[in-house]
């Protein structure tokens, strides 16, 4: 008889590799935990199709089990529903600011605006203020983009609502 | 039931993605800014991922109906070196096909040339992708509707990307034009092949398995206008439009772009670091 419960808190343990104060739960990629046999299947789906962090987050995934004695473990990957931005928790949003990146907005917001349009003003992680500027769409890694502060003149990374 | 056209399809689409992917890939670290430079890799991880993803759906064909059961037929082929293992992965698919197996479309594979070359090709393509994935998601095919979906809010990023830098550059110096409608002479008679379906697409399409890529041409046609518009840009008159890439008639770039990329694995069979 698999524990849910546990298997989730376990995979609470699990972190993004590129934004390590998030836990893949946080993430809001681990879709399902189900019983599987004798064993378990963690659902997952990736953030962007490229990301490199996939592979680790599954072998991490793996050892996290195994060392709490779980070695029966299917992991499946599906696509659809594609991931968004909705599915990261609201803890997981605090914690991003706290570490300096500025969480996504909702997506009821501009998430996909026109040419030359902006998304709506992101807030500063570091003096909260919204006269911040997009630098590039494109960040250090697929999630997220680059941002500077006007008010504290810090540059920032978004993750960008998706 | 599966067949080979499913087969050449799925390739197909994973080809246009990583040729591409590929080809951005060779700005990395050489981008006019550093920026537009990670921006570009961005884009070309984006799109080596979504042909991953078609890599795997392909070679789960591939294996379920038997490697070389048809030794007569290219598609999806393998040349099995020794010690290889005898079950085909995206791996082998993406690195060990030779360039009349790859089924990409001409455009993605023509040289990077200049910043305006490289970011008209990727507005494009993008532009095309944006309207395929967007009808690829009804295909009756699950797993293509579910890359589909993936894939399109990627590509979303990507067409709003390119669109901005062909206004930026078609309205920008008389530089900057030029440039761009240089790229434009060269690259428009790669265009008309995008819309111009294979055997494989025609067969799949009438099943609601592909897209029917003659459908998305005006959709094409009425975004590349309006970019062109405020870029200051015109559409060429028809004329002459290149076409074979989609059956393995490729121009000569692609052979040179495969060398470099699926050198290692030819050279170390296996190879993994």
């Amino acid at each position: 008889m698999v524990d849910k419960k546990h298997i989730w808190s376990l995979l609470e343990q699990v972190n993004d590799p590129e934004v390590p104060v998030l836990s893949v739960v946080d993430l809001g990629i681990i879709r399902d935990v189900r019983e599987e046999g004798p064993g378990v299947e963690v659902v997952l789906t990736p953030t962007y199709s490229g990301c490199p962090a996939m592979d680790a987050i599954r072998m991490n995934i793996r050892m996290v089990l195994l060392q709490n004695g779980l070695g029966d473990v299917k992991l499946t990957t599906i696509l659809s529903p594609a991931w968004t931005t909705d599915w990261m928790s609201d803890r997981g949003k605090e914690k991003l600011k706290a570490y300096g990146i500025a969480p996504p907005l909702p997506s009821q917001q501009v998430c996909h605006p026109g040419l030359f349009q902006r998304e709506e003003a992101v807030a500063c992680p570091h003096c909260n203020s919204y006269h911040t500027t997009l630098i590039s769409e494109f960040g250090s890694t697929a999630c997220k983009s680059l941002y500077r502060c006007e008010d504290c003149q810090e540059p920032f990374d978004y993750f960008k609502c998706h | 039931m599966l067949d080979q056209s499913t087969i050449d399809y799925t390739l197909h689409l994973a080809d246009n993605a990583l040729v591409l992917g590929h080809r951005n890939s060779e700005w990395t670290g050489h981008g006019p800014i550093l920026e537009q430079d990670i921006a570009l890799s961005n884009i070309a991880l984006d799109l080596i991922g979504q042909a991953r993803n078609f890599y795997q759906y392909a070679a789960r064909l591939v294996n379920g109906r038997g490697v070389g059961s048809e030794p007569g037929k290219r598609g999806a082929r393998v040349s099995e070196g020794p010690g290889e293992p005898s079950e085909v992965t995206e791996d082998t698919l993406a690195y060990l096909r030779d360039s009349w197996d790859f089924k990409n479309c001409l455009l993605v594979e023509q040289v990077n040339g200049d910043w305006a070359k490289t970011i008209l090709r990727q507005f494009f393509f993008s532009a095309y992708q944006f309207y395929f994935y967007q009808s690829l998601q009804q295909s009756q095919d699950r797993e293509l509707a579910a890359i589909a979906e993936k894939s399109y809010k990627e590509v979303t990023y990507h067409l709003r990307w390119s669109s901005e830098w062909v206004i930026r550059l078609g309205d920008g110096t008389t530089e900057s034009h030029t440039r761009i409608k240089g790229a434009l002479d060269q690259l428009w008679k790669f265009t008309g092949e995008l819309f111009v379906p294979a055997d494989y697409e025609r067969t799949l399409a009438a099943k609601g398995v592909a897209v029917d890529v003659t459908g998305l041409r005006w959709l094409w046609d009425e975004r590349v206008n309006d970019v062109f518009q405020q870029a200051q840009l015109v559409i060429p008159a028809a004329g002459w439009e290149q076409t074979g890439g989609k059956s393995g008639r490729h121009t000569e770039h692609l052979g040179y772009l495969l060398a470099e990329m699926q050198f290692l694995q030819r050279a170390y069979p296996g190879c993994e670091w």
